[in-house]
């Protein structure tokens, strides 16, 4: 029995890498074609019928570009920064429930790799880590501007997990529980989705995570205009192409992450009133959790194609002085609204 | 200072309202514009598939005219080599053969007859030039290539191809 346990999360967990990888690789060709598309041009259309073959060619490409240590660059760190921020960013995913359970004969399997019952902890620590990849590339440069762009990360960073934190206080006391197995069952159908509670909520965690994964109008840490390439300045090969990824997987993870915090995650509404046997419904929940997280994504990128980059003290302005009041007066109005429902209904 | 045009304006300077100033509304506003835009038809021309068509007074790549009976219709003079300014035309003439009455027109003909593309501005003098209406810009671009040399155009590449069957042709 301990054995055939190992064997299924081992089996769940390749998978789940798998899909990671493969959507983050197919990320970098959906920005380039939305970027396109809003630009009135096709996009890469050129590999393959639609450009779908473009990922392949740009990760070759990477592969096999020259490598450059800088010779001023601490190496060993040099080495790590990217490495660091690939593994955190593909390790975040390890509590999100993707499904309910699917049972073949007698055995029932959780397609969730560990309900840990603090996972939305567990994924706050891990995406507060995340930036430790960036600093650490960025310091390790021996670069001005990498330095800059790591600066800048690390304090937008601190900046926007507060009020990111405050966002999930909020949405912990109308769930009563930090298990993100637990939160997204309580989600059941579609009238129940937490977004309904809280949308003022969701606002501060979508602009947080925004921020957080470094995206347009958050992504001073790159921000090309003025620092060049921020903190991966001076990477190269797969090293850059490794940074890429994480942000790209960083961009899936938290689609996944408000997905099923705020939208239901595998619920669908009339989920359960259309006669569906019990593996059904388990397997259009995962199909309907993807459509929501492909939504997340195609969002990330039109906002990235419609606002231009903060300036850093706008960027501080809204951190500190609108979104954290703003969290803490959704805390206040949250704990309200629970009293005045506990006591008039 | 006195305004000289009259036509200077001042506006005047509104704080921002409450709406303008959470800027939500003008996210909503610019998404609203990059979706339209998502789906509007692309502009694009997939260029070797589909290609632009060119103007009429257009001058591309030379091409050296054969006449009504299929003969080249250059007899060598040189007036062409003579009015490029960018000294892109060289040729090296020849005596037409007993027999060869059926390939070139004139009793001289150019044996060699070479245009470096590079070199050349595509100004049209050259067609101006011809006293026997043998050379044309009527063609498209001239491709990119990769090395100096491959930019010298002979004649396999400039004479027009044959619109008769020189087989079929009685020889005179």
């Amino acid at each position: 029995m301990e054995l055939v346990f190992v064997i299924e999360k081992f089996v769940l967990i390749v998978i789940i890498f798998v899909i990671t990888l493969v959507i983050a690789m197919y990320s970098t060709l959906a920005e380039r074609k939305i970027a396109g598309f809003m630009q009135d041009r096709p996009g890469p259309d050129r590999a393959g019928p639609f450009g779908i073959l473009q990922p392949l060619c740009d990760g070759g490409k990477f592969f096999f570009k020259e490598e450059i240590i800088p010779a001023g660059a601490h190496k060993s760190l040099f080495v790590m920064g990217p490495a660091l921020a690939i593994i955190t960013a593909c390790i975040t995913s390890a509590v999100i429930p993707w499904g309910q359970t699917l049972t073949i004969g007698d055995y029932a399997i959780e397609l969730q790799v560990a309900d840990v019952n603090i996972g939305i902890l567990y994924i706050f620590g891990v995406i507060a880590l995340g930036v430790y990849g960036i600093m650490l590339g960025g310091w390790a440069s021996n670069n001005k501007f990498s330095l800059m762009g790591a600066i800048r990360a690390a304090s937008q960073s601190i900046s926007y997990e507060i009020s990111m934190g405050l966002s999930i206080i909020a949405l912990l006391m109308v769930t009563q529980t930090l298990s993100m197995k637990e939160i997204v069952a309580q989600q059941e159908g579609f009238v129940n989705w937490h977004i309904w509670t809280q949308p003022l909520g969701f606002l501060i965690f979508i602009i947080c995570s925004f921020a957080e994964t470094n995206r347009v109008p958050f992504d001073l840490p790159e921000c090309e205009t003025e620092l060049i390439g921020g903190y991966h300045t001076e990477y190269s090969s797969m090293k850059l192409g490794l940074f890429m990824f994480s942000e790209y997987i960083n961009m899936f993870v938290s689609s996944a992450v408000m997905a099923s915090l705020y939208f239901g995650g595998y619920n669908f509404p009339f989920m359960y009133d259309m006669g569906l046997s019990e593996n059904w419904i388990t397997i259009i929940g995962v199909i309907v959790f993807f459509i929501k997280i492909f939504a997340f994504i195609f969002f990330f990128m039109w906002i990235r194609w419609t606002l231009p980059r903060f300036r850093y003290d706008q960027l501080m302005n809204l951190g500190w002085k609108m979104l954290i009041p703003l969290a803490i007066a959704n805390i206040v109005l949250t704990g309200v609204f629970t009293i005045l429902k506990d006591t008039l209904f | 200072m006195q305004s000289l045009s009259n036509r200077k304006k001042v506006l005047p300077q509104v704080p921002m309202t409450f709406w303008e100033r959470i800027y939500i509304p003008a996210i909503l506003k610019g998404m609203a514009i990059t979706l339209r835009h998502f789906f509007k038809k692309k502009t694009t021309i997939k260029y070797p598939e589909e290609k632009r068509p060119y103007s009429k007074n257009f001058r591309g790549m030379h091409s050296l005219k054969r006449d009504e009976e299929g003969r080249e219709r250059c007899t060598a003079c040189g007036l062409c080599a003579l009015s490029c300014p960018a000294e892109a035309i060289t040729m090296i003439a020849a005596e037409r053969q007993k027999g060869e009455e059926h390939l070139y027109r004139e009793e001289k003909y150019a044996a060699v007859y070479e245009i470096n593309m590079l070199r050349c501005i595509f100004c049209g003098l050259c067609e101006e030039a011809c006293p026997k209406e043998a050379i044309y810009l009527d063609g498209p671009h001239v491709p990119a290539d990769y090395l100096r040399k491959d930019f010298i155009y002979g004649k396999d590449k400039l004479v027009e191809q044959p619109f008769i069957n020189l087989e079929e042709l009685p020889v005179k």
